[in-house]
């Protein structure tokens, strides 16, 4: 049997060790309490089980040229990434509750914290989250127990599945969660104004938002704090290499899907929620946190610290029930940002950016296609607006061997012919017009 | 070790992404861009590999040796696995594919994956229906009690508070509360497992439902397990059943059987899958029938033609929880590890888990105080108080194991146990290197006896010294963000 270490010898040595029979193991499950059968289909070797996952694998198509975003992102992925996160010394390790055979993770996280927020402006990060849009739940709850308020805003122009995602978790709670309609792709200031009073604890934003759009929101950072409410953005952390960090924006906690740091697209997870914030916020943090301090010889080391906030010490009264994180994510992330380094990912940021712009300019070019959100602002991520629905345009590029983007109708009323693209810096000269063409010969 | 900041080179290069085949250029306009450069470091790759290296090599995996840590299902993650879930077929695929029209199609191996993984767990667990959604098992616990809120208000009943024994994991009230639930806490009895007569008395028509770990974070099987499902469902509550330790029994017993009406899994841990240094995990949730119509949104389903389809218009379901499917690379390891046991090869886990546990605790019971006498399951929880009585506490007996090679048990938990230390061997440990684990807590045991004052320096064979927590939670020194 595979993965199974004990003879049956051992076994056998083992129970006459303990004057025990193999019967009597299991014989405090009440008999009629004992499985009487289990349909699992037969063992297979692993020769048996690699042909058979390539079969299904092979029943995936991966060769569509990928211009899908929506918050995860087809990002190029150095080799040495994987190498490092391969480390069974990484991988096979779990919690560092003892720090003196754990000090690899455990400065790994200290540095993917600081690395996090050199790149949000902010003074503290946590070790990780579940994903995008988990942490911004989770950001909502702390702001939330920060301001003792129990009212939520947050636009539209923050990713759908997030908002339903907090929808969902809100339910069962006494919070009031009023959502502000985008106006000209942007969050909606009048309604967030309107709305904005001193029973607020939270706006949640987005930049760039689900469409694409770059929004200063300094101005709603400014508004929120006069009424004693936290902002609260959501980003792609790769645009934060060029964009105005939600640091300097004034955020009070910020949240995003770090999957584009080095993390593959892998149907949908696992992938790596982060959180930062302000340092006099850090003890209404969720989730598990590193800190720098000294052994018994005055060396330098790491330890999980404040874990009084968290649910195996607080139980019913913690931050969060959280527990496992996507720490292997995060090394990644941090392996992939040292690997880039400041030029590296600078670059690579300019470079969607570029390539975005080239693809609207081709994509506009097209008769009847034009971009949605006129005179605004974006990365790597833009709405095109087709001279009829979008889901059929998509159904049939795919045909053509493109993924070419996300139809906005899904989400959004009224916007039955509208498209996200998103481009990275993988796609090439060629690919993009080689869409326009498709896209062109479909519509 | 110095940090990666701290080896940053102002002008070195680490890996770029080339020069653009566009060459028409793009700038953003200034006032959107960050005031100050980026300032993250500047390393070759060979800096960066070999700093990432050498911080592994400060660290302990299931690879490296014994990973005794209770109640954490410290088992061997096989290669095969890995492998499998880093190929492009399954690694490269965007999870929005099948939200496009003729996207679906596309992604038949991926959502193939996920609709047997289902089927697979309902076998294995004795229930209806699984979502495969939730991220780790206290994400799956949440969901677990939000599809029991979600019940009970259809059903129009006023509950407010689930009972969870004194016993539990950290995650299971924090989950119950998040879910809008007071939480009540049911003693344990001299047996070890949830008080059969408290808990009678503390439910009533308030009680939303009960979250057990069976076998429960002792290691101790509860007999009464039926009738604790049949006494929560006479005031129509329902039965949340924590897969933590579900080790002990898989392929053997299926907690649908017991009556419950909610499940988790740890894929992470009953199905091998690697803990990351603290994830990713995955928290797979099933149900009886009578719950199948609150399940989160989206659903994998198979039609008439035989292809699967992801299935989103779900009235009565509690939402979102998470936005795509799960963690797929998890569930698909998991799947894979399920494929090679069959139903055979996971009876003969639970037996070896269970024989390890058990060979463990009947080998100490003469050098350490076992607060629970007879049979335990997969894990067993020790006492230190005899050791501790020579000052030598259940910390100290940890780090004398770091020194002797092997990764500490769980500590200080369950808090029922004063001076606990929980000790779980998994199937995949052999009696040559359980007997090694037991030698050497004999040998810390009769150390405790004759030179308990050595205790204090250990350990002595790792990079750092005992840390100061203390002074840790003083500085807060949490982020490097100007070090060089």
């Amino acid at each position: 049997m595979p993965f199974i270490a004990n003879t049956k010898e051992q076994v056998e040595q083992m129970l006459a060790q303990m004057s025990m029979t193999r019967d009597e193991l299991f014989s405090d499950i009440p008999q009629e309490l004992c499985a009487k059968s289990m349909n699992l289909p037969p063992a297979r070797s692993e020769m048996q089980v690699r042909d058979y996952l390539s079969s299904l694998a092979g029943k995936n198509s991966t060769d569509l040229t990928c211009f899908l975003g929506g918050g995860v992102y087809d990002h190029f992925i150095p080799a040495a990434v994987n190498a490092i996160v391969s480390r069974s010394e990484f991988y096979t390790a779990y919690t560092p509750y003892q720090p003196e055979v754990s000090q690899g993770t455990l400065q790994a996280i200290y540095e993917y914290q600081s690395m996090m927020c050199r790149l949000t402006g902010m003074e503290v990060a946590n070790a990780s989250l579940y994903d995008g849009g988990t942490a911004l739940y989770e950001a909502m709850m702390m702001a939330l127990a920060i301001t003792r308020r129990n009212k939520v805003i947050i636009d539209s122009s923050v990713n759908p599945i997030y908002r339903y995602t907090l929808k969902s978790y809100s339910r069962n709670l006494k919070i009031e969660l009023n959502e502000t309609v985008s106006t000209d792709g942007l969050a909606n200031r009048s309604e967030v104004y309107d709305l904005l009073d001193n029973d607020t604890g939270a706006v949640i934003v987005q930049n760039p938002n689900f469409f694409g759009c770059i929004d200063d929101l300094s101005d709603l950072a400014e508004a929120a704090h006069e009424k004693g409410a936290l902002l609260i953005v959501s980003t792609y952390p790769l645009s934060l290499a060029l964009l105005k960090t939600p640091g300097e924006i004034g955020a009070d906690i910020v949240t995003g899907e770090g999957q584009c740091l080095g993390v593959p697209l892998s149907f949908g997870g696992p992938y790596l929620g982060f959180m930062a914030t302000k340092k006099k916020y850090v003890r209404k943090m969720p989730g598990r946190i590193v800190g720098r301090t000294t052994d018994s010889n005055g060396k330098d080391g790491f330890v999980m610290t404040l874990q009084a906030r968290e649910q195996h010490i607080r139980r019913a009264k913690a931050t969060s029930n959280i527990c496992s994180n996507e720490a292997l994510c995060a090394l990644s992330a941090l392996v992939y940002m040292s690997l880039l380094g400041n030029e590296g990912l600078t670059q690579t940021a300019s470079m969607c950016a570029q390539k975005a712009n080239y693809a609207l300019k081709r994509l506009t070019a097209i008769d009847g296609v034009e971009l949605h959100f006129k005179q605004k602002w974006f990365f790597n991520e833009f709405v095109l607006d087709l001279p009829r629905d979008a889901s059929d345009v998509v159904a049939a590029l795919v045909e053509k061997g493109f993924s070419a983007g996300f139809p906005l109708s899904r989400y959004y009323d009224g916007m039955e012919n509208s498209l996200l693209v998103a481009v990275t810096e993988k796609r090439t000269k060629q690919e993009i017009g080689m869409l326009a063409e498709a896209l062109e010969a479909v519509l | 070790m110095k940090l990666i900041f701290e080896k940053s080179q102002k002008g070195r290069t680490g890996i770029l992404p080339g020069e653009s085949d566009i060459k028409e250029s793009f700038e953003l306009d200034s006032s959107l861009m960050r005031s100050e450069p980026l300032d993250l470091c500047e390393l070759s790759e060979l800096d960066v590999v070999r700093h990432f290296t050498n911080l592994s090599k400060k660290n302990f995996g299931v690879d490296d040796n014994f990973y005794s840590l209770g109640s954490c299902t410290m088992k061997y993650n096989p290669k095969v696995t890995e492998l499998i879930a880093s190929c492009g077929g399954f690694a490269n695929i965007h999870p929005l594919m099948p939200q496009l029209r003729g996207g679906g199609i596309l992604t038949q191996g991926a959502l193939g994956v996920l609709y047997e993984m289902d089927l697979m767990l309902r076998e294995i667990a004795g229930m209806d229906a699984f979502t495969l959604q939730p991220l780790a098992g206290a994400h799956g616990e949440l969901t677990g009690m939000m599809i029991m809120a979600a019940y009970h208000k259809k059903q129009g009943n006023h509950k407010t508070h689930v009972l969870v024994p004194d016993s539990a994991h950290g995650t299971n009230p924090a989950s119950a509360a998040i879910a809008g639930y007071d939480v009540k806490v049911v003693p344990g009895n001299e047996d070890g497992v949830m008080d059969l007569d408290a808990f009678r008395e503390m439910v009533n028509e308030e009680t939303a439902g009960v979250m057990l770990t069976c076998p429960n974070t002792l290691g101790i099987f509860n007999p009464h397990i039926k009738e604790i499902c049949d006494i929560i469902h006479s005031v129509d509550g329902l039965a949340y059943y924590d897969g933590a330790n579900l080790n002990a029994i898989t392929g053997r017993a299926r907690p649908g059987d017991f009556g419950f009406d909610i499940v988790h899994f740890n894929l992470h841990k009953t199905f091998a899958t690697p803990h990351g240094g603290g994830g990713p995990g995955s928290g797979p949730v099933g149900v009886v029938e009578k719950l199948t119509k609150f399940l989160p949104i989206s659903v994998v389903v198979k039609r008439n033609d035989g292809t699967y389809a992801v299935e989103y218009d779900r009235e009565d379901s509690i939402g979102y929880i998470a936005p795509f499917y799960g963690n797929f690379g998890i569930i698909l390891r998991a799947y894979v590890y399920i494929l090679m046991l069959g139903a055979k090869g996971l009876r003969r886990v639970s037996e070896n888990a269970v024989v390890n546990a058990n060979y463990i605790k009947s080998r100490l019971e003469e050098y350490y105080d076992f607060p629970y006498k007879g049979l335990c399951k997969h894990e067993c929880v020790l006492s230190a108080s005899r050791q501790a009585k020579n000052g030598v506490h259940a910390i100290d007996i940890a780090k004398a194991l770091i020194d002797r090679g092997f990764h500490p048990p769980t500590i200080y938990f369950p808090t029922t146990v004063p001076e606990a230390m929980m000790i779980e061997p998994t199937e995949t440990e052999s009696k040559e290197t359980i007997d090694a684990f037991i030698d050497a807590m004999i040998d810390i045991a009769k150390q405790a006896e004759t030179n308990p004052e050595s205790f204090k320096a250990m350990p002595k064979t790792t990079p750092v010294s005992r840390l100061d927590e203390t002074k840790a939670a003083k500085v807060l020194d949490l982020a490097c963000t100007g070090c060089e």
